[in-house]
């Protein structure tokens, strides 16, 4: 089967893209596909642990770890648009990995398919 | 052994949102993949700027004079400066009237010697047909 690389980099709160790309990875993972998601900019705090689940806003750290349960989803951070926000290495939630843009293009490089869902 | 192209486009506002700012991060990226992949295996990149994405090249920016943070056009000399292949799409400009002058076309200052390119829309629909990834910001 393939692998489908997806880039996001809307914020958590105020869009559903991600959202979205999170329901995408779960469809493809049934079909037999893997997934590598990555998220920079204002995205990065999908990646932020701790978060509350509130119905008015986005929850998607059960469903996240659903996906890294089933091996075949790998989760990336952009590490400096994470420390910018002021979150570190130890705030991440557990799955996630941390790297610099250079990973993703390097997962774009491997990918069958890329989507890249821009931010706001 | 493989080459892949990925075109960047840049179709948002400069400072706006952080879209036209991670588009030219992303694509400096580019210079560093190589630690990821198999030997011989790189990435070329074309970044095109259209639309309202134009207004990102325009010269003399201030951005760390009056927020304190590097300007878009810092940005686009070191992709010129890393010899990326940097595109302006001749419409776009022509529609907001900017003469060339006013367009960040080098970065002779930083020691470059690339050269942005003016070119029309159905260029950078040929550097965008022929890239195996296409990412817009």
């Amino acid at each position: 089967m393939g692998k489908l690389t997806i880039g996001v980099f809307s914020s958590l709160v105020g869009s559903l893209s991600l959202d979205f790309t999170v329901k995408l990875s779960e469809a493809a993972i049934k079909k037999g596909h893997k997934v590598d998601f990555w998220v920079s900019g204002n995205a990065t705090m999908l990646s932020k642990k701790g978060q509350r689940a509130f119905k008015d806003y986005s929850a998607l750290e059960k469903k996240l770890q659903e996906l890294f349960a089933t091996g075949n989803f790998q989760a990336t951070t952009c590490e400096a648009c994470a420390e910018a926000r002021g979150y570190r290495k130890e705030d991440t939630m557990e799955g996630w990995k941390r790297h610099s843009m250079d990973w993703y293009l390097a997962s774009c490089f491997s990918a069958d398919k890329v989507l890249h869902i821009g931010g706001d | 052994m493989a080459i892949k192209k990925f075109a960047f486009i840049v179709k948002s506002l400069p400072y706006k949102t952080e879209a036209s700012r991670l588009a030219l991060t992303h694509a400096i990226a580019s210079q560093t993949v190589e630690i990821y992949l198999e030997d011989g295996d790189n990435v070329e990149p074309v970044l095109a700027f259209i639309g309202d994405g134009v207004l990102n090249c325009l010269r003399n920016q201030t951005a760390m004079n009056t927020y304190g943070v590097t300007s878009l056009e810092q940005h686009i000399k070191n992709s010129l400066l890393l010899d990326l292949k940097v595109l302006i799409c001749k419409e776009d400009v022509e529609k907001f009237g900017i003469s060339e002058d006013a367009l960040i076309m080098d970065a002779e200052d930083i020691g470059g010697e690339t050269r942005a390119n003016i070119v029309a829309f159905s260029e950078i629909m040929k550097e965008m047909d022929s890239s195996h990834h296409l990412l817009f910001f």
